[in-house]
């Protein structure tokens, strides 16, 4: 297994800690993890990305320039890493932010409606997480559990009191992708 | 014992805590700040110095005023920040002091950027400052080798009374990875230090700290001496890593991040039947010439890729010596080569035809 | 028979190197004095510059680090960091603190970097071969400044001591002189309470000393112990510019040696 995802969006919308989440789960889950955050003045502010490698096996290159999948939060990274995915790959996308206008790709492309979703669980904040729950509900790379249990390792403490609003964005986004899954939704 | 998950510049803090520092001196610059963020916090917590300097230049004066007083000392700066500092470390050099040295390389000349690059292995590797020196330099390539390549570095300086230097850049220094911090740090036995000016308290002799030699008879000598060393530490401590080296006939040579890649490379290259490896030079200097010696007789070619125009490239020709083919593929400026296109070289290098 | 005069402890017996009337002596024998006196010798670390002190460290009977140019605040910075409980000195001429080390004199200082500094000015740089200072005087020949600095082109001269004394950190800042028995022995109180500060812990002490260079001013010893008198001391006036507030609440220090 190498699974090479690549979340991306606007800064603030919780692109980075979603990415240390699922690196976080998938290294408890024994594989092998990289996580590397955008790089350069999109730092600071605009749109931010990181790239997140699980593997069985030692990772060669952490870089994530041919994703296997995209979580993407916003129009203008979709627009922009869309046609960066590998052929097999699959796409997520915020269906509350995100016209496709139609795109054609010869893999899955799936729409969740993230901000939707978390504005209904009360927190905007939480939309990338569903977005990640509904990767993890489709493919099982890491079961959706390992995810949750990692949150209070990846939230500072804090912020733990945000575990459980995460956690229902997690199962959420999960839930759905596992109707993706059966072809359903 | 479990993993955590830590930042390649985190690691770099931890790993020196781990290794007995306990001084650091600095001065803030991209893209290394979660170094310094991290021992800020961290020094005093465990009776250590986190002192931030007014420039680079007084931060590397701090290390040798530290290091002459017997600590185990470090600064930590990228690129325009070590230029700054290369005065104090001919300085340390010279007066042959301990202490380490982090390059979290950045994309130049001049302003450059912040994105991560290689173009300082020259001044890494060739001396760096005035006078004939060598620093010890060690180029790690993971989050977890870097918390080894800490305590190493102190040990060498220690060992050696010299500067080591440990070269990364943005990309190893944001990237999260596991670290198994087991094994590593706890008690060591503090190097005696009988030179070290700390006051004579009961001492008979006097002991000076210093790298002017005004007589030329007696700086050559010293310079001689400091030859030996050099010469010693080139038989002793050269490190490599070799990744699919065995029966390679195409051999790439990168160091650092992107000799993550070159795995990368390497990993698709045997997939699609090409006989590839890699030589990861971990000391940069001494260079591991023995890897190359090594394999020369049965290889068809060296690629080296750096980010950079092409320096490491100069040392891997001086090892080859013409025997084998060298090429070289470089992205400079904070540019980072893709798997895809150095996979493009090797097939050229190799001779296999392109598809599409 | 009792010795009622002798070398310090605190200087190791090599003869000077200085050229005749230059008073880099002097004051490295008030230095030794005071150490000697404090009975801080084997706890203290010197640091030393670069220009004519350049070799003080084979002079001062302790433990010595040759710094770089203007860096000699920054090193010692290392020193006392590491060793707190050390007593910890930088000696360092105009060219080296005023000009290429300013930086580093004025954040120790402002660090409150608890080192003792002592400042040797001379207005010229004399290892170099009497070259202009920052502390040059207006209309003063240098080999730089062959018709007089010229303050339109080169500016006027740098005062250290009133600068630092802006600068919390830095408790206590005096300027001395050693033109003249009574100046010399005004500047050893003021050296020793520059380590008693230290001793203290109280902060950042500098003693300013004004200083002769006859060979680089082309005078003789006596013409220049006169010159520095009649031309240097209006334009650096002597006194204590800052004193550790705690010395005006309960007296020590201040009894102790002046």
């Amino acid at each position: 297994m190498l699974e090479e995802v690549l979340i991306a969006g606007f800064g603030g919308q919780g692109i980075m800690s979603t990415g240390q989440l699922l690196a976080y789960a998938g290294m408890q889950e024994q594989k092998h993890v990289a996580w590397i955050p955008s790089y350069g003045p999109e730092m600071r502010g605009g749109t931010a990305n990181c790239g997140i490698t699980l593997s069985d096996t030692p990772i060669s290159s952490p870089l994530v320039t041919e994703p296997t999948c995209l979580l993407a939060m916003n129009q203008p990274s979709f627009e922009k890493y869309a046609p960066m995915v590998v052929p097999g790959g699959i796409i997520f996308y915020n269906s509350s932010l995100i016209n496709t206008g139609g795109i054609s790709v010869p893999y899955p492309i799936f729409a969740i409606p993230a901000n939707a979703i978390a504005e209904e669980l009360g927190n905007v904040r939480v939309a990338c997480n569903v977005l990640l729950g509904a990767y993890l509900g489709y493919s099982k790379v890491i079961p959706v559990d390992a995810a949750v249990r990692a949150l209070e390792k990846v939230l500072p403490p804090h912020r733990h009191k945000l575990i459980p609003v995460n956690q229902k964005a997690l199962e959420k986004g999960a839930a759905l992708g596992r109707e993706y899954r059966k072809g359903g939704a | 014992m479990a993993r955590v998950l830590m930042k390649g510049n985190e690691a770099f803090g931890e790993g020196a805590i781990r290794a007995g520092c306990r001084y650091f001196f600095g001065y803030p610059i991209t893209p290394q700040s979660e170094l310094p963020h991290f021992l800020a916090k961290r020094l005093p917590e465990i009776g250590g110095v986190y002192l931030q300097a007014e420039s680079e230049v007084s931060a590397i004066n701090m290390v040798y005023g530290a290091a002459a007083a017997g600590a185990r000392v470090m600064t930590s700066s990228s690129s325009p920040g070590i230029s700054l500092m290369q005065e104090g470390i001919s300085y340390i050099v010279g007066a042959q002091l301990p202490c380490v040295i982090i390059n979290v390389m950045r994309g130049g000349p001049g302003l450059g950027n912040i994105a991560p690059a290689q173009g300082d292995y020259f001044q890494a590797t060739k001396g760096g400052g005035h006078g004939d020196y060598k620093l010890i330099v060690l180029a790690p390539a993971s989050v977890q080798e870097i918390i080894t390549h800490m305590q190493l570095a102190f040990d060498l300086a220690d060992k050696y009374r010299n500067p080591v230097m440990v070269v990364g850049d943005g990309i190893l220094g944001q990237m999260m990875e596991p670290v198994d911090l087991e094994g590593t740090g706890g008690e060591m036995a503090e190097p005696s230090k009988p030179w070290a000016t700390t006051g004579m308290r009961g001492r008979k002799e006097r002991n000076i700290v210093n790298s002017l030699c005004i007589v030329p008879e007696e700086n050559e000598k010293n310079n001689l001496q400091l030859a030996a060393k050099y010469g010693e530490i080139q038989r002793s401590e050269q490190r490599w890593e070799e990744y699919g080296l065995d029966d390679a006939e195409w051999v790439l040579v990168a160091f650092g991040t992107v000799a993550r890649v070159a795995k990368g490379v390497v990993d698709k290259a045997r997939k699609e039947g090409i006989a590839a490896g890699l030589i990861r030079p971990i000391t940069l200097w001494p260079f591991p010439e023995k890897a190359f010696n090594k394999v020369i007789d049965q290889v068809k070619g060296f690629l080296t890729v750096e980010m950079s125009l092409g320096q490491m490239v100069e040392d891997v020709r001086l090892c080859v010596q013409g025997r084998q083919p060298v090429r070289f593929l470089g992205r400079p400026g904070g540019m980072v080569p893709s798997v895809r296109e150095v996979y493009e070289e090797l097939k050229k290098m190799a001779g296999v035809k392109t598809c599409g | 028979m009792a010795k009622i005069f002798q070398r310090p402890a605190a200087l190791t017996g090599k003869a000077f190197h200085y050229c005749p009337g230059c008073t880099h002596g002097i004051v490295h024998r008030i230095i030794a004095q005071c150490i000697d006196e404090l009975g801080i010798r084997e706890d203290t670390i010197g640091v030393c510059p670069v220009g004519c002190s350049v070799f003080a460290y084979e002079y001062f009977n302790c433990d010595m680090i040759e710094a770089a140019h203007g860096r000699a605040p920054a090193v010692a910075t290392g020193v006392k960091r590491v060793l707190p409980d050390r007593v910890v000195f930088t000696y360092q001429g105009d060219g080296d603190l005023a000009a290429i080390g300013t930086a580093e004199v004025v954040h120790a200082a402002a660090r409150g970097e608890k080192i003792t500094t002592i400042f040797i000015n001379n207005a010229v740089f004399g290892m170099t071969g009497g070259q202009m200072a920052p502390t040059t005087l207006v209309g003063q020949k240098t080999t730089t400044t062959p018709k007089g600095r010229d303050r339109e082109t080169t500016g006027s001269p740098l005062r250290v001591a009133e600068l630092l004394s802006t600068v919390e950190g830095a408790v206590y800042v005096a300027r001395v002189s050693v033109h003249n028995p009574a100046s010399v022995i005004r500047a050893k109180k003021a050296i020793k309470k520059a380590f008693e500060v230290q001793l203290q812990g109280l902060g950042f002490a500098i003693v300013e000393v004004l200083s002769t260079c006859p060979t680089n001013w082309g005078l003789s010893p006596v013409e220049a112990l006169e010159w520095l008198e009649k031309n240097m001391v209006p334009i650096f006036p002597l006194g204590e510019f800052r004193k550790p507030a705690e010395w005006d609440k309960n007296g020590t220090g201040e009894g102790a040696s002046c």
